[in-house]
């Protein structure tokens, strides 16, 4: 009997809860029923009033110190520990309110595109397969593994085949335009050698290292090699390459576009003359294919270095163009199971490859939209650079690729600028010779001195940088190189029309 | 009304239904750089080919929304798995630090230590 009474009364509580009177109810207590009135003996309570609201709580506690001191509590400080009486009532919101908000982020904003750019989401999406389920080896003819990845991987030779007016079959794959150049400089001029006629080949001063590194390998095998000096907007001279072909030449290697000034040679011309005095002519293109319009057949460029990671796709992989009517005939320096046309042995990275070909298609594509782009934020960017006072293009303005933009800022020190810049990924020249302090070796081609070669700074600008990263950029450039001029007595010598060069030290 | 018909008559509504998603999907980007330009690009390619009649011809770039935007999704899901920090011009509020005051309470200077 005992549990019965608890049970009826929970029964009863849970009817009377309910705000009409329930057949149930009207079994119960027929005379309330009756009435039709609701009598309840104890008054409501509402269920927010068994809570304690903070907010509440802390402006009764304001108004009563308010009331004692006179004076509100955000305005006294209090004695032993500095803060306000404010923060001492309420010290969540005091906390809060001392917190520092980490509003935004510190990496450095890229600006550095000749020296890598970022893979685009769509090169990664066409890899993705090839790097998980579609494994197999692209030379293997007798399954499907194979023959899946070996298509993926002619499609892609096509794309950059189309990008740069070839055929399929010229484009041989290779580790990147490094080996791609070691390949074309060396391999011609081994091929030659062993017909014994043709010993000299021209190449040009401003050359990217593997070029210059290469040619310094065959002098020692006992070549001879005419390093053409460039004007001072960093073109070369025709006529001078004109004269510097001679009867035994095998070989000119002129870049497109230079990575650290971003010159564009003028490769028809050169291809043109090449041509009519049967010399091969090699260009290593890795700045400039996917940025400016390209055809081998129209330009006669019989060799053709190209680069992945430098047209938003994969690192590790690049391509080197060789003709086949009329045919270039290379020595491989890299012999092995006769892949690529017996030029370059061994296996091809089918998702690096891919990757490639799916870069050179948008690159196609997208390329008058990006070039239009590009060439707005270029002139903006330059605009602000060269309206600040002492500051010098490298280079020539109009024969310039836009995404490269190589200024020289007089009376401050290079790496002291790039080392205050470091919210901005910068370079003053070749990734390859950045851990160096020693000056740029194209900028001294071009004829600038020594300091002006040491206070230049190359931004590259590319697909992806917005307008506000340039507007960051201009405002930091700005207030860094003001800042390390005033630090700096030459620069007041400066102000005061005394031009550094002309002084004549005291010895003692 | 045959189901052609209605795909026909429902066109500039398709279009615009796929220019929001492809919009919105833009935005899932975790890095600054490819958001924006996911965001630019659609806007602008969607604006160069506004004054587009042809049926075929939208039928075309349609398709090929419909690639991109299978492709954004699987790659705004693989920037949301591997995020890095956020770069120096995301955000935008500067200011001065202060202790004893709600607003923005941080300036950063980089570069100078």
């Amino acid at each position: 009997m005992s549990n019965i009474a608890p049970t009826i009364a929970r029964q009863a509580l849970r009817i009377a809860s309910r705000r009409y009177p329930s057949s149930a109810f009207s079994r119960v207590s027929p005379r309330v029923a009756v009435s039709g009135a609701r009598r309840t003996y104890v008054s409501e309570t509402k269920p927010a009033n068994a809570t304690v609201n903070v907010d509440t709580a802390i402006k009764a506690e304001q108004k009563s110190f308010f009331n004692e001191t006179g004076t509100r509590p955000r305005d006294a400080t209090m004695a032993t520990t500095g803060m306000s009486a404010d923060v001492m009532m309420s010290p969540t919101a005091g906390l809060l309110k001392q917190a520092t908000i980490m509003d935004e982020g510190t990496r450095p904003i890229y600006l550095d595109m000749q020296a890598t750019t970022p893979m685009d989401p769509r090169v990664v999406d066409v890899m993705l397969p090839f790097m998980t389920g579609l494994y197999g080896n692209p030379h293997s003819r007798t399954h499907a593994y194979g023959w899946e990845t070996d298509t993926g991987i002619e499609q892609a030779r096509e794309h950059i085949a189309n990008l740069i007016g070839a055929d399929p079959k010229e484009i041989i794959f290779t580790s990147g335009a490094t080996e791609s150049n070691n390949m074309s400089v060396k391999g011609v001029a081994r091929f030659f050698k062993r017909s014994g006629k043709k010993n000299h080949i021209i190449t040009c001063q401003t050359e990217h290292k593997c070029v210059l590194d290469s040619c310094r390998h065959l002098q020692d095998e006992g070549f001879q090699v005419t390093y053409l000096p460039v004007q001072n907007n960093g073109l070369i001279d025709m006529a001078q390459l004109e004269a510097a072909i001679r009867p035994e030449t095998c070989l000119v290697s002129i870049m497109a576009v230079n990575n650290e000034i971003g010159v564009v040679q003028p490769v028809e011309e050169i291809g043109n003359l090449c041509r009519s005095k049967k010399v091969f002519f090699h260009t290593d293109a890795a700045q400039a294919v996917g940025k400016i319009p390209i055809d081998v057949n129209k330009m006669n460029v019989d060799l053709m270095s190209i680069s992945a990671h430098k047209i938003y796709g994969p690192k590790g992989i690049g391509a080197c163009y060789v003709r086949r009517r009329p045919r270039v005939r290379l020595d491989p320096i890299i012999s092995g199971g006769g892949q690529e046309r017996g030029l370059r042995s061994g296996t091809l990275a089918p998702n690096l490859a891919i990757g490639f070909g799916e870069a050179a298609r948008i690159c196609k594509e997208e390329m008058e939209y990006d070039s239009k782009r590009i060439t707005g934020l270029s002139n903006y960017l330059l605009e602000g650079l060269l309206s600040m006072e002492h500051t010098t293009l490298n280079g020539d303005r109009t024969r310039h690729y836009p995404g490269c933009v190589n200024v020289s800022f007089a009376h401050v020190e290079g790496e002291s600028l790039l080392m205050a810049l470091k919210d901005i990924a910068l370079s003053s020249g070749s990734a390859c010779t950045s851990a160096s302090l020693e000056p740029s070796y194209v900028l001294r081609a071009l004829g600038s001195s020594d300091e002006s070669a040491h206070s230049s700074i190359r931004f590259g600008i590319g697909r992806f940088t917005t307008k506000a990263e340039i507007d960051y950029v201009l405002k930091a450039v700005k207030e860094r190189v003001t800042f390390l001029r005033e630090l700096s007595p030459l620069w007041e010598m400066v102000q005061e029309g005394i031009d550094p060069n002309t002084i004549e030290w005291s010895q003692h | 009304m045959s189901l052609t018909q209605v795909a026909k008559g429902d066109m500039p509504y398709q279009v615009r239904s796929l220019y929001r998603s492809l919009l919105r999907q833009s935005n899932q980007f975790a890095a600054y750089n490819f958001r924006e330009y996911a965001k630019r690009r659609t806007r602008d390619s969607f604006h160069e080919h506004r004054a587009e009649t042809e049926e075929r011809r939208v039928q075309e770039l349609m398709q090929k929304g419909l690639k991109e935007l299978q492709m954004l999704k699987r790659q705004t899901v693989i920037s949301q798995f591997y995020q890095l920090d956020r770069l120096v011009v995301e955000g935008g509020k500067t200011g001065k630090q202060r202790g004893d005051d709600g607003g923005i309470v941080r300036q950063k200077d980089t570069g100078w230590d």
